[in-house]
């Protein structure tokens, strides 16, 4: 049994302003100022700190962040002055994807690096669309992957990345003709990527690299970044290199395991120079999620690359000519799996799936979807603070400039390396401990297995089928709903 | 029209004419009847929270014309005052009065009053649990009857399940049936045992029972009250599995004794004074995951009676680790009908792919009740990944269950109870439609003792409002006398809309509604599903 694997989490106080959910309304006027004040039972101190903040201006206010609104406070004010508001900034923050509680859970994971916790039952949507309509499976009955009392038994979260080659080739005196297996064993099933959008690029490349290095997986950086890195951070490193880049690149080339390759008409040309200079390398191609990505990946597969990773918009959609959206990762990859499977080269191909992975369940959602692996981007900012707040008003694009100083709400560009390692390593470390929670409830100890696993979630689609198919159907217009 | 006029006695009257039936009695302990009683059991807090908020501004001259125009006592004045109190808003129905002519808003001579949204009550609950849900829930606990109709009472709103499926004959365009003539006796009860087997008879009165709740996840008051409650509608409670307290025995004829992975507090003793015993082979809310009390909950009682250190973090196990088969299953039911032989046994399951095949084993392990927990059921605490992602959601396994249950001609054999996200009495109906026997309810229990789902259970010193905590100072926010009543008053309110609805459907028993889901439809523009 390999050692066990662990992702070390240390709390990472966030440096950026934080924002509430609620906000406490509170007139003042009419106050009787009675001795039993509810401010003062406060569970959670929300009015102290607010006092803390009349004496003090240069304290900070935290009120809108810890108030939970269990409104015992307005129910018990004794003259009723008080009210809790929802914070409308809270509610603006992020897009119809990148929702407001998907960002606060984040930020939180990042914090502490330990998987959220709450009481009461799940507070959310029946089901929504993409990963929100897949549930995973459970046993009952298992060998226990998971016991409180004497600890856990190992489960594996490691896949590898590489050519898989079904069959050995030898000459008829027994010589291997197969060159050797090149595979590159990354112990989580998430590499580092490129956010979308960022200008100042290599920062966060030095932290996805430091954060890469210490989870033992790939952080993806341009090749221009790839410079800063320390010799013994290369092999932590997957290069994104262009036609230009490759000329002059030679020493990162030697050294990394892995490069990236943007798909084009002389793509399997360039990865024959990168594997010229380094024979030992492993060539992934990103090619743009579409309806037409099976087919171009068994056309490469002929070619001899057999890495691929297919790349969603920053929603986990297609993106379609003309700016439309297309399929969700979920069934497009379920597609491409299904394709590579029929060809009968799944198996030698590695599919790492990027774009829209926003939260854990979704390394495990696009696992059973057929990828290998994912690709994690713009998570990786929300840990530093990101709001993702780009694209939030349509009306007016570009409104906010990424990485331009000052006009970042969280003031990304300028954030310190090790302070952005703590909090990508934690948020790697929560999403790793949830992997393992719902692999321990489905009994199955070793992610690898999980791939292409559809029989063990639960599709929406087919269960509504199952479950509601002989029930009368009536258009929500019928009731007004 | 706010039932906050109607004289609650004569609720009273009409649902304790059922008599309580005889049953063997199990408990050698002195047991403790407590009376089916609707009183009125108002909000304990001193400000009660309604959808709207209701103004008055400073211009206000207490003229008291505000008094004359509202029927439902929302402005007071009592005789010999001289101002107009302040507004008891929670009585306010909002715009359907408010922008009418006869309003207090168009009354008022100085144009002193206006009636909005209540942000605060907007901040309680979540989609699954809307806040409109919780204040009808909250006014059935208090009432003992139906919330008024400007609270959605049937619904939540999260887009899906019970929150799509109707009754026909709530939407426009179907058949109404023919009713059950009027003052034919309606009956709610149900038998637990059908396996044909020696062990007696268990009865209840109503097709719902309590869920499992730990001393420790939850206070002693909310326990008890539970209990309590279940003993005067002669139904169950459960223990979950923090061991079973001393103050429970005066009502174990009402108990269930949980037999959960971590085994707390399980003992011969506890396993014989007790009808029901459960196993709990998994969580709804957290399936494939032990329990969790997070240590700051595992107070010197709570530690005292799951015989552990206190403030320590407690995990269960998963799974059990002597079950490793179907096989081994079967051993352990036998265990527990050897050591009370006149128990009935309860499995509880959560609902996994092949949950069809799960009851079925379970059956023929011997249990007599299948309890199967979906996914988006309650917890005193769980990580939010399981909650939302791990195993399907009650309304889809119900089906499910049943069919295949029926498909085995193992159907009237067992006692199919469903749980995990039963808000309301629409949604035991339509539990119940789908294939379920009857329900057991967690949450809809702990908002009617005031719970606003905020979600703060399980850290620091627990709920907030004093029900899902051990905490001594906070425990206290709730009276034991209250909790039994405003649980009570629940089910009564319950009972009167399914009542309501089985007359509507011209049943005379809520056991003729199992499986009739050709009395459903499901809201859905994609047609093209249809069979």
């Amino acid at each position: 049994m390999p050692d066990r694997y662990h992702i070390h989490t240390a709390p990472a106080p966030a440096q950026f302003r934080r924002i509430g959910k609620f906000g406490n309304v509170d007139w003042r006027e009419d106050c009787s100022r009675c001795s039993n004040c509810v401010k003062l039972r406060c569970l959670y101190d929300v009015y102290k700190h607010e006092a803390a903040f009349n004496r003090d201006p240069m304290e900070p206010v935290g009120t809108a962040d810890e108030c939970k609104a269990c409104l015992s406070c307005v129910q018990g004010c004794t003259k009723g002055l008080l009210s809790v508001s929802a914070n409308p900034e809270f509610l603006s923050l992020g897009d119809e994807y990148w929702r407001p509680d998907i960002l606060l859970t984040l930020w939180n994971q990042s914090d502490t690096g330990r998987v959220p916790v709450s009481g009461a039952g799940y507070r959310g949507r029946f089901h929504g669309p993409g990963f929100d309509s897949i549930w995973t499976d459970m046993s009952e009955i298992v060998r226990p992957t998971r016991d409180g009392i004497h600890g856990r038994e190992y489960i594996s979260t490691s896949v590898d990345i590489g050519p898989k080659p079904l069959r050995l080739k030898f000459t008829p005196d027994g010589r291997m003709l197969t060159p050797p297996s090149q595979l590159i064993e990354v112990q989580i099933p998430a590499i580092l990527d490129m956010p979308a959008w960022t200008a100042m690029g290599s920062r966060l490349a030095a932290a996805r690299i430091a954060t890469a290095k210490e989870i033992k997986t790939l952080a993806v950086v341009r090749a221009g970044d790839a410079v800063q890195a320390l010799p013994k951070q290369l092999p932590s490193i997957a290069p994104l290199f262009t036609r230009e880049d490759i000329a002059n690149s030679q020493d990162i080339i030697e050294g990394v395991k892995m490069a990236q390759l943007r798909d084009g008409p002389d793509v399997a040309a360039l990865a024959g120079q990168l594997l010229a200079i380094n024979p030992g390398l492993t060539v992934a191609v990103r090619l743009p999620l579409s309806p037409a990505a099976a087919d171009r990946i068994i056309e490469l597969s002929r070619q001899g690359i057999k890495v691929f990773q297919l790349c969603a918009d920053r929603h986990g959609r297609e993106k379609l000519p003309g700016g439309l959206r297309g399929r969700h990762l979920k069934d497009a990859l379920r597609e491409v799996h299904g394709r590579l499977v029929k060809e009968g080269i799944r198996d030698e191909l590695t599919l790492i799936a990027a774009g829209g992975i926003a939260l854990a369940e979704h390394m495990a959602k696009a696992i059973i979807c057929g990828a290998d692996l994912v690709a994690v981007d713009t998570a990786l900012l929300v840990a530093l603070g990101c709001r993702v707040c780009r694209d939030a008003h349509p009306d007016v694009p570009g409104q906010v400039q990424c990485g331009v100083v000052g006009k970042c709400p969280s003031e990304i560009e300028s954030v310190e390396c090790s302070y952005a390692t703590e909090r990508m390593v934690n948020l790697m470390g929560a999403w790793h401990s949830q992997l393992l929670e719902l692999l321990g409830a489905m009994g199955i100890r070793e992610v690898r297995r999980l791939r292409g696993e559809v029989g063990r979630a639960i599709f929406m689609e087919d269960i509504e089928k199952e479950a509601f198919g002989d029930l009368c159907r009536v258009p929500r217009a019928q009731v007004n709903a | 029209m706010s039932s906050a006029t109607v004289d609650v006695r004569a609720g009273a009257q009409g649902c304790a004419t059922e008599p309580k039936r005889a049953h063997a009695g199990q408990s050698e302990w002195p047991q403790e009847t407590i009376a089916r009683e609707i009183r009125p059991a108002p909000d304990r807090y001193r400000n009660v929270l309604g959808k709207y908020k209701v103004d008055r501004g400073a211009n206000c001259a207490s003229c008291g014309r505000c008094v004359e125009a509202c029927v439902y006592g929302v402005h007071k004045k009592p005789t010999g005052y001289a101002f107009t109190l302040r507004p008891e808003d929670y009585l306010c129905v909002g715009p359907d009065c408010a922008e009418t002519a006869e309003s207090c808003v168009a009354q008022c001579p100085q144009k002193a009053i206006t009636v909005r949204p209540n942000s605060s009550a907007q901040c309680m609950g979540d989609p699954r649990w809307s806040s409109d849900l919780i204040l009808a829930t909250w006014h059935q606990a208090a009432t003992g009857h139906a919330a008024p109709e400007h609270l959605e009472s049937r619904l939540g709103a999260s887009g899906g399940g019970f929150d799509v499926l109707r009754f026909k004959f709530e939407v426009p365009g179907f058949e109404e049936p023919t009713p059950t003539p009027a003052g034919t006796e309606i009956d709610t009860s149900l038998d637990l045992n059908h396996r044909g087997d020696s062990r007696p008879q268990v009865h209840i009165d109503i097709p719902v029972y309590g869920g499992g709740m730990s001393f420790g996840s939850v206070s002693i008051h909310t326990i008890l009250g539970k209990a309590r409650a279940a003993a005067a509608w002669n139904s169950f409670t459960c223990t979950g599995e923090g061991g079973y307290h001393d103050r429970l025995k005066p009502y174990d004829d009402h108990v269930i004794t949980q037999v959960a992975t971590g085994l707390f507090g399980v003992r011969e003793d506890t396993i014989q004074r007790v009808r029901i015993v459960e196993f709990k082979y998994a969580q709804g809310a957290k399936p494939g995951l032990g329990g969790h009390l997070l240590g700051d909950k595992n107070t010197p009682a709570v530690a005292r009676m799951r015989e552990a250190v206190a403030g320590n973090a407690l995990f269960s196990p998963f799974p059990f680790h002597s079950v490793y088969s179907v096989e081994d299953h079967k051993k352990h039911v036998d265990w527990i009908k050897e050591t009370n032989p006149r128990c009935l046994v309860s499995v509880k399951v959560s609902t996994p792919t092949d949950v069809d095949m799960v009851a079925v084993g379970s059956y023929y392990a011997g249990a007599h009740i299948i309890h199967l927990d979906g996914s988006y059921g309650g917890t005193g605490a769980a990580p939010d990944i399981a909650k939302k992602n791990i195993a399907m959601p009650i309304e889809y396994a119900i089906p499910k269950v049943h069919k295949f249950l029926s498909a085995e001609g193992i159907r009237d054999k067992v006692t199919l109870i469903s749980s995990g996200g039963i808000r309301s009495a629409f949604d035991v109906l339509k539990a119940i439609a789908l294939g379920a026997d009857g329900v057991v309810i967690g949450t809809a229990e702990m908002v009617a003792l005031g719970c606003v789902r905020c979600a703060c259970c399980e850290s620091g010193r627990g709920c907030p409002r004093g029900i899902a905590s051990t905490d001594p100072e906070l425990m206290k926010l709730m009276s034991l006398e209250w909790a039994t009543q405003r649980l009570i008053n629940l089910q009564n309110a319950w009972r009167e809309q399914m009542i309501a609805v089985l007359a509507r459907l011209g049943m005379k028993s809520i056991r003729e509604l199992r499986g009739r889901s050709d009395l459903l439809c499901i809201l859905s523009d994609d047609l093209e599903v249809s069979k």
